[in-house]
């Protein structure tokens, strides 16, 4: 930036006109503070979105963990007298099928639900999964920079610049379903944002004199590590779990979908989907429903993750 | 002055910001004679800018307004036409030259395109033709090889060349009036004296009127008729450049003065003003330059001073200070 | 400009360096035997040791990595145990479809995304533009495979409007097209918005108000170009992405591309034309990156010209 259009307020020497010439006198721009967004409570917004897409990933949540409880389901079982009805019929053993039934009879919703608990555990598992490698290598990378930075930093150049789906689907394919392999195939594909966020916190953070303070106290690497950098960097880490784990759970999805997720006996909305697609024609709810479903979830954590992401770090918008 | 080219008249300006509105224009009026040049001074944030901004109807929206006030230029008020009607002028009638050249001039079009485009787009004049007035303007400015430069980058110039460039620019409808908005605060010294001596040059060839933006008491000396200071946002002395330099009335004015270097004087220290440019959103009651004034008394912090003549020269000369004549006799003392 | 494309041009060789061994890589580094994994419980002993010698497992790790190298640039991945023909010459002949959804859903998504940006931008803050984030929004955030089914639903199924896959004219490109497209436009919906709402507030616009310009000529000559230079890094990489994600997109329209073939050889556990067909996508994706690098030093004279 042109220093000459810098805001920053000259200090107590504003007044004495610079000798003519001074490239860096005194500048009159319109009040730093002047934003076109100025006004908008953004606060209020802000925190309505938060506590709204809280509540809805909560239902979820609740869904996941109490809904098959109630609603059971087995995956081999299958009722032929049942089969293909749509939302709303009563099933000849007295239920209620409220998203209907599918090719095999069995009920949407509680395989909806099933799906939910399965997604939401492979989301977070490889969200911790891939926090730990990310936050690691990104750390060490920031703390101690040099070669070991450039390789890490040039291998998540190079991760970056590939498609991650087809990463995830070429080690998918030689892993075979299963929710372990797809935590791990996911993992492998989301660590750099993780890497990358957590770095330039560390970097941030050497610059800033307490760390400096702390250094010069005699503190140890660990000890620096633990109590001054990782806790300044769990706000902007958690903003960015948040807005992967909508990107995650859609991943996930999608390799199920493939058939290259979940295996058959564990099923999440990909693969729920997928096996309604042979019946669109006359039962359009098997795919149609746990679409939206997925499609609101999702939206839920886009929704949530640009609003703490707004709230706690707006730097990180470039991330 | 029967008949002004340009008369502000109590004009306001008001920016909306998280913390609050401040006002950064507060009731200034000023009249400008056809050929006239006004310089208009005062440190940073001290409205003049925005001044500027207002008249060419280019404030910042929609964080900045304009909340009262007039704007009339040749017998018209800017403020009553529609804002696409209002800028119509620009251009034509009123130039402005902005003061960093570089952020001014846009990174990825040719600097003939850009000057050219005033031809095309407000004359309908062909490609050809805008490329030539291009180059006779850029040659008129004083840029060397205009005719090869006019297919330049604006990041290939030097910085005095881009402001020639802008100034090029301005120029190129043959505009009434120019406001120049520091036009050499961000140019190193040789460059400024050839920039000012441009500017006072082509003033007397086209008649111009002009109003010259400054921090700087010593760049506007040798150019401005008249000057006006300002002072978060309003004006506190306005006369005859003479007038305000020799029979300084505004304790403010006398602090900057005593800020200029003299290049030929006694190598005095300078006295800076103590204190800091005021907090629009925290002025002080009363008059705002109170709590870094020498003078000040129990009447500034009750009573925020007026405009009102001075003494020696009472048509003209006009100061806002409780205690302007007692200023004027240390300023005539010594 | 010409120091600027040899390193552009050397970072694209060290990408593509990078993906071959990722994949070699990965399918060594595997927990177990690879050609066991590869081939699946139901191979014979003779078929995984005929793989075992084709891919050199019994040689140390850095003299397969040099074979497996020079049998990448000399593109021989072998032959396809299902076709029993160049693995090679199955993704070639199926790589312009591919291409051919991406350029459509490209387009879909310059014309959608930059035009929607740009009207979000001028209405900043007000209905228009908040219909505008609500609809970038749901294109992100929903799945792409159910976005298509649904769409095979209503406008194949229901309303008999345009052709649910296979290849064929530009009817049948459309629904594959738009919904490959939908992640793209988000994109370029918030970056035309923020990108033009950020120039806006540069000193060349207000020059330009200061010339007296309309605010039309001010917004798309003076603005919109300074604000497409970003878009069209982000256009190379998703385009990149768009190769990828049509390996869905093709599975969910029938639409005879690298990825369908991709996802059919996996479960025919194909593995030379899987690795033809991701190398195949992934130096696509590098040599878009790279002619678009050229472009943005185009599009940016201080690039171009050097500083």
């Amino acid at each position: 930036m042109d220093r000459t259009t810098g805001q920053v307020p000259p200090t107590d020497q504003a007044l004495v006109a610079p000798p003519a010439g001074d490239p860096a006198g005194p500048v009159d721009t319109p009040p730093p503070d002047a934003d076109p967004l100025a006004g908008r409570p953004r606060g209020t917004i802000g925190r309505l979105r938060i506590i709204g897409s809280l509540v809805v990933v909560a239902c979820y949540v609740v869904a996941a963990v109490v809904g098959p409880i109630l609603l059971q389901y087995d995956p081999v079982a299958t009722d032929l007298k049942a089969r293909l009805q749509p939302p709303g019929t009563r099933l000849p053993d007295g239920s209620l099928a409220v998203f209907g039934t599918d090719q095999v009879g069995q009920d949407v919703l509680a395989q909806m639900m099933q799906g939910a608990r399965v997604s939401i555990t492979v989301g977070v598992a490889t969200l911790v999964l891939a926090g730990l490698i990310g936050v690691t290598a990104g750390l060490v990378s920031g703390y101690f920079g040099g070669w070991l930075d450039a390789v890490l930093m040039r291998l998540a150049d190079v991760q970056l610049t590939f498609p991650s789906i087809l990463l995830a689907i070429f080690i998918a394919s030689i892993l075979g379903p299963s929710v372990v392999n797809v935590v791990i195939v996911l993992s492998i594909s989301n660590w750099v944002t993780f890497a990358r966020v957590t770095r330039s916190q560390v970097l941030a953070l050497k610059e800033r004199d307490y760390v400096d303070a702390t250094r010069t106290l005699g503190a140890g690497t660990w000890h620096l590590i633990t109590r001054s950098i990782l806790p300044a960097s769990i706000a902007p880490i958690l903003v960015v779990a948040t807005v992967e784990l909508g990107h995650v759970i859609l991943a996930e999805a999608s390799l199920s979908f493939l058939g290259l997720g979940t295996p058959a006996s564990t099923p999440s909305w990909g693969m729920t989907i997928a096996n309604g697609r042979d019946y669109l024609s006359n039962a359009w709810w098997i795919s149609t429903i746990p679409g939206i479903g997925l499609a609101i979830l999702v939206i839920s954590f886009g929704v949530l993750g640009d609003a703490l992401r707004d709230r706690f770090d707006p730097r990180l918008r470039s991330m | 002055m029967d008949h002004p080219l340009l008369s502000v008249q109590d004009l306001t300006v008001q920016f909306r910001t998280r913390a609050g509105t401040i006002t950064a224009v507060d009731r200034v009026s000023f009249d400008l004679a056809e050929g006239e040049t006004l310089a208009i001074l005062g440190e940073t944030g001290s409205g003049k800018s925005v001044t500027a901004q207002a008249v060419m109807g280019l404030v910042p929206r929609p964080a900045g307004q304009v909340t009262g006030g007039r704007i009339i230029y040749d017998g018209t008020d800017l403020l009553t036409r529609p804002p696409s009607e209002a800028r119509r002028l620009n251009g034509t009638e009123l130039a402005m030259v902005f003061q960093d050249p570089l952020s001014s001039l846009n990174p990825v079009l040719r600097v003939g395109a850009q000057i050219g485009e005033l031809f095309r787009r407000r004359r309908g004049a062909s490609r050809a033709e805008a490329r030539r007035k291009a180059i006779e303007l850029m040659d008129r400015v004083g840029i060397p090889a205009a005719a090869r430069r006019v297919d330049d980058y604006p990041h290939q110039f030097s910085g005095g060349m881009r402001q020639r460039v802008m100034i090029a620019m301005a120029l190129a409808l043959q505009p009434r009036l120019l406001i120049a908005d520091e036009p050499t605060t961000a140019l190193d010294v040789t460059v400024q004296a050839q920039i000012m001596a441009l500017l006072a040059d082509l003033k007397a060839e086209h008649r111009m009127a002009m109003i010259l933006i400054s921090h700087d008491l010593g760049v506007v000396a040798g150019v401005a008729d008249r000057a006006m200071l300002m002072y978060a946002g309003r004006v506190v002395e306005t006369g005859e450049l003479r007038e305000v330099y020799e029979t300084t009335a505004h304790p403010y004015t006398r602090g900057l003065m005593a800020s200029i270097p003299e290049l030929d004087g006694p190598r005095e220290r300078l006295q800076p003003i103590p204190g800091a440019p005021p907090d629009l959103m925290r002025l002080p009651s009363g008059c705002p330059f109170r709590p870094r004034c020498a003078y000040a008394t129990d009447i500034c912090a009750s009573q925020p001073p007026t405009l009102a003549a001075v003494p020696t020269r009472p048509d003209s000369h006009r100061a806002a200070c409780h205690h302007a004549e007692e200023v004027l006799a240390d300023v005539v003392a010594g | 400009m010409t120091a600027y494309l040899i390193r552009r041009t050397l970072f694209a060789v060290f990408v593509l360096w990078g993906a071959v061994t990722i994949v070699f890589l990965v399918l060594r580094l595997v927990p177990g035997d690879p050609a066991q994994l590869i081939l699946g419980s139901d191979a014979t002993q003779e078929e995984i040791a005929q793989l075992r010698d084709q891919m050199g497992l019994d040689r140390p790790l850095p003299v397969q990595y040099g074979k497996y190298l020079s049998d990448v640039v000399n593109l021989d991945f072998g032959d396809s145990y299902r076709y029993h023909r160049d693995a090679m010459d199955l993704v070639t002949e199926r790589f312009p479809a591919t291409v051919q959804l991406a350029v459509v859903a490209t387009v879909i998504a310059l014309l959608l995304g930059i035009s929607l940006g740009v009207v979000a931008a001028l209405r900043v803050n007000r209905l228009t533009d908040r219909l505008v984030s609500v609809f970038a929004l749901l294109s992100q955030s929903m799945p792409s495979f159910w976005i298509g089914i649904v769409f095979i639903l209503v406008f194949a199924r229901q309303l008999h409007l345009l052709a649910s896959g296979g290849k064929g004219g530009l009817d049948r490109m459309i629904l594959p097209g738009i919904t490959l497209a939908l992640p793209f436009i988000a994109i370029l919906i918030r970056l035309t918005r923020s990108g033009l709402l950020d120039v806006v507030h540069e000193n060349y616009i207000q020059t330009a108000r200061a010339k007296g310009l309309s605010e039309r000529v001010v917004i798309l000559r003076h603005a919109v170009r300074n604000a497409l230079i970003p878009i069209v890094t982000v256009t190379g990489i998703e385009f990149g992405k768009l190769l990828g994600g049509a390996v869905i997109i093709e599975t969910v329209f029938a639409w005879p591309g690298v990825g369908r073939l991709l996802i059919d050889s996996i479960s025919a556990r194909d593995y030379n034309v899987v690795q033809a067909a991701i190398l195949m996508i992934a130096g696509g994706f590098v040599l878009i990156n790279l002619v678009v690098d050229i472009l943005y030093g185009y599009l940016d004279p201080r690039i171009r010209l050097g500083r």
